[in-house]
Formats: C-alpha cells, structure tokens, sequence
C-alpha cells in the first residue's frame, strides 16, 4: 500500500541546514497498523507530513498504491496532534466533519450519512451540535479522528495525536483506535514517543534513528489481536517487547547515525 | 435575584440621570445665549426635527453613510484577502499602504470635491475613500495570521481555493475583520457629517451648520445631540450584528479565559 | 532585507503611476497632478515661511490636545477604577458617550472659540480622551488580583497599591491608548483646522482647494500624510520602549 523510499529531507533557511531526515525506507501493507517511534526530535513528524503530501522531500520517494505522492492525495487522511489548532472553531462537530467530503462528489444525503456513521463509531454521536471548544480536549480529538473517517481513507496517519490529553483519556483513545482499526480495516500509520503506546497499539514498530533519522530497526508485535489496557500491558512478552524498543532508544539518543540498518523482521527470540 | 437585577439596573441608568437632571438644573436659568436652558432644547426638538426633515435630512445622511461604508467593506475585504493571502504581494504594498491610511480622512474632502463635484457621489466616495483603510489593514491581518495548523488540515483534505477561503480563510480573519469594521464606522460618521458641513444642501451635517450659522441655538443643540444619537444607535447596532457573527469567538475567548 | 527592497519597489511603482497616469490624460490633470508638479510645489512650500508657520500651528494643537487628552485620560481610568463602585456606576455613560462623533461639536466650538486655537483643542481633546480613557480601563481590569491583595495585605495605601501594582500593569496599555490617541488628535486637529478655519495645515490646505491651487493642495495633503506617518511611527517606538521598560519592572515586581 505504502512504500517509503530512501526518504531524505533537509531544512534550508537563514543560513542553517538542518538534516532532519537522511534514508527511510520501509513499507506498509494496506490494513496494518504501524507505529513509528523514535527519540524527540528525530524528524517523526517530518516524516509523516512528507508522507503525507504536506511537505515535498528533497531526496527519495513515497509511493502509495504505486503511484508517487506530491501532494495530499485523496484517499489519505491525517490527524494532527493539535486538535485545538485542526478543528474550525466557527463550525459546529457535525460541520467540521463534513467539510472534508464536500470536496467529493457525493450526496447530501449520502454525506450525512458518512458523518453520523463516523461520529457514532467514536462515541459523539449526539455531540454533532456542539461547537469543539464547548468539548474536552479527548473529545475534539475523536471528533478529529471522525472527520478523518468519514472521509473513507484508505489510509490514516496520525501524528502523535494522543500527546496531549491526559493519561486516562489516552487510554480510551488507543482502544478506540484500535477498535476502529479492526472494523474498518483501514492502513494506519501512527506516531508516537509513547513506547508502551507503540507496543500496545501496533502490529509492527517501526524505530526511528536519532536526527539524521534513518530506519533503527523494526520489530513485529506478536502480541494477541484482541488486546486491553488491562491485561495485555501485564503480559510478559508484551514488558520484553517494550525494554526491546527502550533500549533501542536510548541507544539511538546516545549513539550517532548507524547505517541504513533495517533488521529483520523476526522479533528477538524469546 | 430580583435585588440584583434592581441593583444592576440602577447602576446603569443612575449617573445618566443625575447628569441629565444637574444638565437641566444649572442650565434652567440661563441667559447665555450659547448654553440654553435643557428645557427649551428639548422643547424645540419636537419642532426641528420633523417627519418631514427626517425625510428630507436624516434619511438621505443615512443612506450616504450606508453606501459609502459599504463600498468600503466590500473593498477592503476584497483587496485585503488578496495582500493578505500572498507574502511578496504585502510587502511590496506596505509603505504605501501605510503612508496613504496615515492621510486624515477629511482631507480628502477637498481632493474628491475635484472630481465629483458635491453631490451624493462625492460624499459616499468621501466615506468610502475614508473607511476603507482600517477594514483593508484589518483583512491583511486576519488573513495573514491565519493558524498554520488549519492550513495544512484544509490541505491535507484537499480544501483548497474558493471553498478555502469561504470556510476557513474569511471565518478565521472575521474578527479582526470586525474590529476594522467597527473603526470604519467611526470615521464613516464623522466623515458623513464632515462632507455635509463642507459642501451640501441637505443632510444632518448640513442642517446643524446651518443652524449655526442662523444663530438658532437651540435647533444647534437639537442637532448635536441628534448626532450624538445617532452614533450611539449605530453603535449598538453593530454590536449586536458582531454578537450575533462572531457568537462562536466570543464562546471560544469565553472558554479559553476560563481555562 | 527582501521585505525592504519588495516595499521601495512598491513605492516607486506608486509615485511612477502617479506620474505617468495624469500625463497618459487618464484623469484630468487640473485634477491630479503628476507627482513631479505636486513634488516640486512640495518644494515651494518647504521654502515659505507661511508653511512652516501653519505646521507649526497644527503641531501646536495636537501635542497641547494630546497632552490635556492623556492626563485627564489617565486620571479619570485611574480613579474610576480604584474608588469603588464608580466603574459599575459610570459604565453606562461611558458606552453612551463614546460614540458620539467628535464632529457634533463642531458648530458648538465655532460659536465659543471661532477660529481660535481652544476650538481645535476641544475636539481634539474630546476624542482623544475617550482612547486613552478605554485603554486604560483595559489596563487597571488587568491587574492580577493577587497582586492586589496582597500588597493589600501588607498594609499598602491607595496611593502605594497603585504605584506599585495598578499603574505596572496598566502602562502596556496606557501606551497603547496613546498611540491610538495621537493618532485621533492630528487627524482632529487637521479636521478642525479645515472645517473651522482655525491656523494650520488643513486651513492652508482648504484655503489651497478654494484658490484653486491643486498641486499646492495635494503637497500639503503629503505633508499630512507624512505628519500621519511619522507619529505613527514614533508612537509604536515609544510604546515598544515603554514595554521594554516595564518589563524589566515586571521582573522585579514578579521577585
């Protein structure tokens, strides 16, 4: 579905040339869930806007369903860590959820439709009245999060979205995520700094270097599909998983830049 | 409940009234020919200012005002979004935008009588040629600062274009749009009344200088306050028309003030 | 730099048009000038002595009205907002006043002063009151109401509450009533000048506009426009000193 390759991105401006992406190469199959996460700074979210259409790479290619991104393509939808700044604070949930699709040729009746299904799968179902700064912040994020699913993307990438909610409220955001992910099948690529998130929510963890940020390793989950909060983050394999992915962080924060390294896809052995 | 609201009306309505009655007091027996008693101001006001005068004065001063200011509005949102929304374009304009807004607005009283004689049509171009800077310097502003991370969300959607503009760019510059708005008014007015008072021969600026002129003191004063009415209507008039636009920036500030 | 060098290429493109628009025949030039005409009367203008006597004036009228303005600005927000209950009381008034346009007092102050110096001065200092008069009352509502009680609970008196605590908060956006205040009392000044007749730019420019004098009419209205400038400026540099300023004070009232 997605394919990353050789991905380079350098900031030029005043003077400075920043590097913040050197070599990324990896894939994503259309209906996995993957998590990139990697040390603060490493260029996460450059990469996903590159990912995205939002910012043009100097070097290197995406390509999705085979065909190169220039620009935001239809058919991808992003969610911004930012939700206060991404919902449009004149329009009410229901609106703001529509605007996407009156972009596409289809009814009104039809749009309807998409946007109470979307509310309703995140639990707002009655909030589509409502202004977003009259909501929680966990609550504009869902409604940030439907709005992307009413749009029908065949792929969905989000950039740290649960950063800045609270613990608890972040909890039922994963599982949601992980809900909808299920039912809908869609491709889902999200970022976070959260290893425990990572672990919890992907199929696969993708680590990410330190800036100039290439591909640390990636690991698959082999963790069962049907996870909770509860028990699946007391499972054994999921706590070696995780000192797995921490420790490879805190090497990448230490060490320099390490050849384009993509390890196998075979997780450590037991 | 019932007290608080009793209290709260009080406040509002007790200085005006202890004003108007030491107005009345101290006026009641005067004999200066330009300070009349309140009494005989208000006497003559009924006979000044007639049905028929409203018709042939209020109502033309109005509707001048109301075109000009218009014209302004449409301009200067118009020309706004357009520097606003490119950079290259904002600076290349900016010294001569500056330098033209800081012109004071009656002086063009004389430039525009050049052109348009003094008609209707030099008036309204007279308002409109004053009200337009601080709607225009307002749009470039809103439009400028538009929040980064609305942007790249309409992109990302491919929202791009008109319906950008119609659903993001316009909505978020609104209220910077309206405080320009609310600054044209002000200059809009004096400029009604300015144009009126140069060069005319009906309009409420026309009729209180003339009145002065006459001597007719007391039908001055009518007109001075009648004035001074009329900037207070339009005044509430145009809060309630923002409160009722901008009711989801109020709702917003509200909640982010609170937080 | 590149900001700089789009905006000169903006002015020149201005003053070329201004140039060749009027040669071209597009508008009548008995009506506007090229702007060498108006540049070369400019330059008339800047050697007679009457000129410099009428800037003079309308220097005279803004900075005495501004001054009044921002004093009795200043003393009215400061009291009305430490005595109690007077703000509740005087809110009313305020927002009823406020709007009246300065204007209506024009036939009022031909009667009392002609075209004496005091008739500028009252509708200068009547509208630029009420800038420095909001922006003030802005200001003291600012205030932290820790600050407050606590330098209340120190035992400091009225007068030392707002040395201390009212009048740091408030000097941001004293400096901004002001800038907006100087800004109403040149464009006051000149209005009176021109309707009323008092000295100044607008009577020599309403005087230039009867004797059919163009070019010397719209060199002074650049005059104007420059004067316009220039204060705007040199407000928006005064009030970023005064902040500067007061943030170094914040530092110290913060410890």
């Amino acid at each position: 579905m997605l394919d990353v390759r050789a991905l380079r991105k350098v900031y030029e401006g005043s003077g400075r040339r920043v590097e913040a992406v050197r070599d990324l190469t990896f894939t994503v199959d259309a209906g996995e869930l993957v998590c990139l996460v990697g040390p603060s700074g490493c260029g996460k979210t450059t990469l996903l806007k590159c990912m995205g259409g939002l910012l043009s790479p100097t070097g290197g290619e995406v390509l999705l369903e085979g065909r190169r991104v220039s620009g935001p393509p239809p058919g991808m939808a992003f969610v911004f860590q930012e939700y206060g700044r991404s919902l449009f604070p004149w329009m009410r949930v229901g609106e703001n959820v529509e605007l996407p699709l009156k972009q596409k040729d289809l009814g009104k009746a039809r749009r309807r439709e998409l946007v109470r299904d979307a509310l309703e799968s995140v639990g707002l179902a009655d909030a589509v009245g409502a202004y977003p700064w009259q909501l929680s912040g966990g609550m504009q994020q869902r409604v940030a999060i439907a709005r992307a699913l009413a749009y029908e993307p065949r792929v969905l990438l989000m950039d740290e979205p649960f950063a800045a909610v609270d613990a608890q409220t972040r909890a039922d955001l994963e599982d949601l995520v992980r809900g909808l992910w299920r039912d809908r099948r869609i491709t889902i690529l999200f970022v976070t700094h959260d290893i425990d998130e990572a672990v919890y929510l992907g199929e696969r963890v993708i680590v990410l270097s330190a800036s100039p940020t290439v591909v640390r390793e990636q690991l698959k989950v082999d963790l069962p599909a049907e996870r909770d909060q509860l028990h699946t983050r007391v499972d054994p394999r999921f706590a070696e998983l995780r000192t797995h992915v921490y420790e490879q962080i805190q090497a990448a924060k230490r060490g320099g830049v390490q050849d384009a390294v993509t390890k196998s896809d075979t997780p450590p052995p037991r | 409940m019932i007290a608080r609201l009793l209290l709260k009306s009080l406040f509002v309505i007790a200085l005006p009234v202890v004003l108007v009655v030491v107005w009345w007091a101290a006026s009641a027996g005067s004999t200066d020919p330009f300070w009349p008693p309140l009494r005989t101001i208000v006497d003559t006001f009924p006979d000044v200012w007639t049905a028929d005068r409203l018709r042939t004065d209020v109502v033309p001063s109005l509707l001048r005002l109301l075109a000009g200011y218009a014209l302004a509005a449409l301009v200067g949102v118009a020309l706004g979004t357009v520097i606003g929304s490119y950079r290259a374009v904002r600076a290349v304009c900016e010294p001569v935008l500056e330098f033209l807004r800081a012109v004071p607005p009656p002086v063009l009283v004389p430039v525009i009588m050049l052109f348009a004689g003094i008609g209707d049509t030099m008036k309204i171009v007279v308002i409109a040629s004053g009200c337009v800077w601080p709607v225009l310097l307002n749009t470039v502003e809103g439009v400028r600062a538009v929040d980064s991370v609305m942007l790249e969300t309409a992109r990302s959607y491919g929202v791009s274009g008109l319906a950008r503009l119609r659903h993001l760019v316009l909505p978020s510059a609104s209220p910077q749009i309206f405080a320009g708005l609310r600054q044209a008014l002000s200059i809009g007015i004096i400029l009604m009344v300015i144009s009126e008072m140069f060069a005319a021969n009906n309009g409420i600026g026309f009729t209180v200088v003339q009145f002065q002129r006459s001597f007719a003191i007391p039908d001055m004063w009518t007109g001075i306050l009648v004035l001074g009415l009329l900037g207070f209507l339009l005044s509430v008039v145009f809060q309630l028309v923002e409160r009722r636009v901008l009711g989801w920036y109020h709702g917003l500030r509200a909640t982010t003030r609170r937080s | 730099m590149r900001n700089v060098a789009l905006g000169a290429a903006g002015l020149a493109a201005f003053l070329a048009l201004g140039e060749a628009v009027p040669r071209l025949g597009l508008v009548k030039e008995a009506y506007f000038p090229p702007t060498s005409r108006i540049a070369s009367a400019l330059g008339d203008e800047l050697s007679d002595d009457a000129f410099w006597h009428a800037l003079g004036d309308t220097l005279t009228g803004w900075a005495l009205g501004l001054a009044i303005a921002v004093c009795a600005g200043v003393a009215a927000g400061v009291v009305v907002s430490v005595v109690p209950y007077l703000r509740a009381a005087t809110a009313s008034t305020i927002e009823f006043l406020r709007p009246i346009p300065s204007v209506a007092l024009i036939p009022l102050a031909v009667l009392l002063y002609g075209t004496e110096l005091r008739s500028v001065l009252l509708l200068v200092v009547y509208a630029s009151f009420w800038q420095v008069l909001i922006q003030t009352l802005y200001g003291v509502q600012d205030v932290d109401p820790v600050a407050e009680e606590t330098a209340r609970s120190y035992g400091l008196g009225t007068w030392a509450r707002v040395r201390h605590v009212l009048w740091p908060t408030a000097l941001p956006y004293v400096m901004t009533g002001v800038r907006l205040a100087a800004a109403v009392a040149l464009i006051l000044a000149i209005t009176a000048e021109l309707v009323i007749g008092a000295p100044g730019l607008g009577q020599q420019i309403a005087v230039a506009q009867t004797s059919q004098a163009v070019p010397e009419m719209y060199a002074l209205i650049v005059v104007a426009g420059l004067l316009g400038l220039i204060i705007n400026v040199g407000a928006r540099t005064v009030e970023r000193w005064a902040l500067a300023w007061h943030q170094s004070v914040r530092g110290e009232v913060a410890v």
